[in-house]
């Protein structure tokens, strides 16, 4: 039986390739405890993936930056985050005693836990943290089922 | 300049001192400190603080900044996967020069606090002049 199989529809080897780490980053969290096991992707930004009933948040920490030269994309079950963190050159005349604060740019993929409504997609900057907000699509919402008696 | 490309890092958490009232982890700023014959500057990345819960104590040369985070995740969100962990900023400094407290500014924009901390007149460098005997 081959291990990959590339008929499946919407089947994208970036996003198996995140699920499967984050299963991993499970398995580690339970088996040592929160704390020692987060999922590092090597990638900046770092993300936090949250639900409720009607939205996925994406939130990440990117302080400083121009909201404005972020390029927020969501194609095929991914979200890609683009941007460049800029820091203004001081006057030459200063002498730096620290300097870890980092410049660069950056480009994320994301996979989504779950099917998004790409109509839905709402993005916000505040105090340094992105939220993008991704509206899920009905069918996959949860629903109550009653129990009908006869 | 070549451009660079941003590496993620895992946040440095603070070294436990004493215990904390407000439940939560701590965590060290990244910072840039910077110095001119007239100032000091310290610009400190704390992402998620709002301008209003930085909290600045300096005594004589000691510098403590601080800053309180909002939770940002809202009631009714579970977590699906996390990648960092949130909670508020501290950190302490020990200025090598006396600073002028009745001039210092301090301004958060977009989770950056900058922080200008004007040297007092005693404590701004002199020439020597060399005499030549």
């Amino acid at each position: 039986m081959p291990i990959f199989t590339f008929r499946e529809p919407g089947w994208s080897p970036l996003q198996e390739m995140e699920r499967l780490q984050r299963r991993m980053g499970r398995l580690f969290e339970e088996t040592f405890g929160p704390g020692l096991a987060l999922w590092r992707p090597g990638v900046y930004p770092l993300v936090n993936i949250s639900e409720d009933h009607d939205y996925l948040y994406v939130r990440a920490e990117l302080p400083g930056i121009n909201p404005q030269e972020l390029e927020i994309t969501v194609h095929e079950g991914n979200l890609i985050l683009r941007g460049e963190r800029k820091i203004p050159a001081e006057e030459k005349t200063i002498n730096y005693h620290r300097r870890e604060r980092e410049s660069g740019y950056f480009r994320r993929v994301v996979g989504l836990p779950t099917p998004v409504n790409p109509d839905k997609v709402e993005a916000s900057y505040k105090d340094g943290i992105l939220t993008v907000k991704l509206g899920k699509p009905e069918e996959i919402k949860p629903r109550v089922i009653k129990v009908q008696s006869s | 300049m070549t451009e660079k490309e941003l590496k993620p890092k895992a946040k440095e958490e603070v070294p436990a001192k004493g215990e904390r009232v407000r439940p939560g982890r701590v965590f060290l700023p990244a910072v840039d400190i910077f110095e001119t014959p007239e100032a000091l500057t310290l610009v400190a990345d704390m992402p998620g603080v709002p301008n209003d819960k930085v909290i600045l104590d300096i005594k004589d040369n000691h510098l403590i900044i601080s800053g309180e985070i909002i939770p940002p995740m809202a009631a009714g969100e579970t977590m699906l996967n996390q990648e960092y962990y949130t909670g508020d900023f501290q950190r302490e400094f020990h200025l090598g020069a006396i600073i002028d407290q009745a001039r210092i500014e301090a301004t958060m924009k977009d989770g950056v606090l900058r922080l200008l901390l004007p040297k007092a007149e005693k404590a701004k460098p002199r020439k020597i002049e060399v005499k030549v005997g």
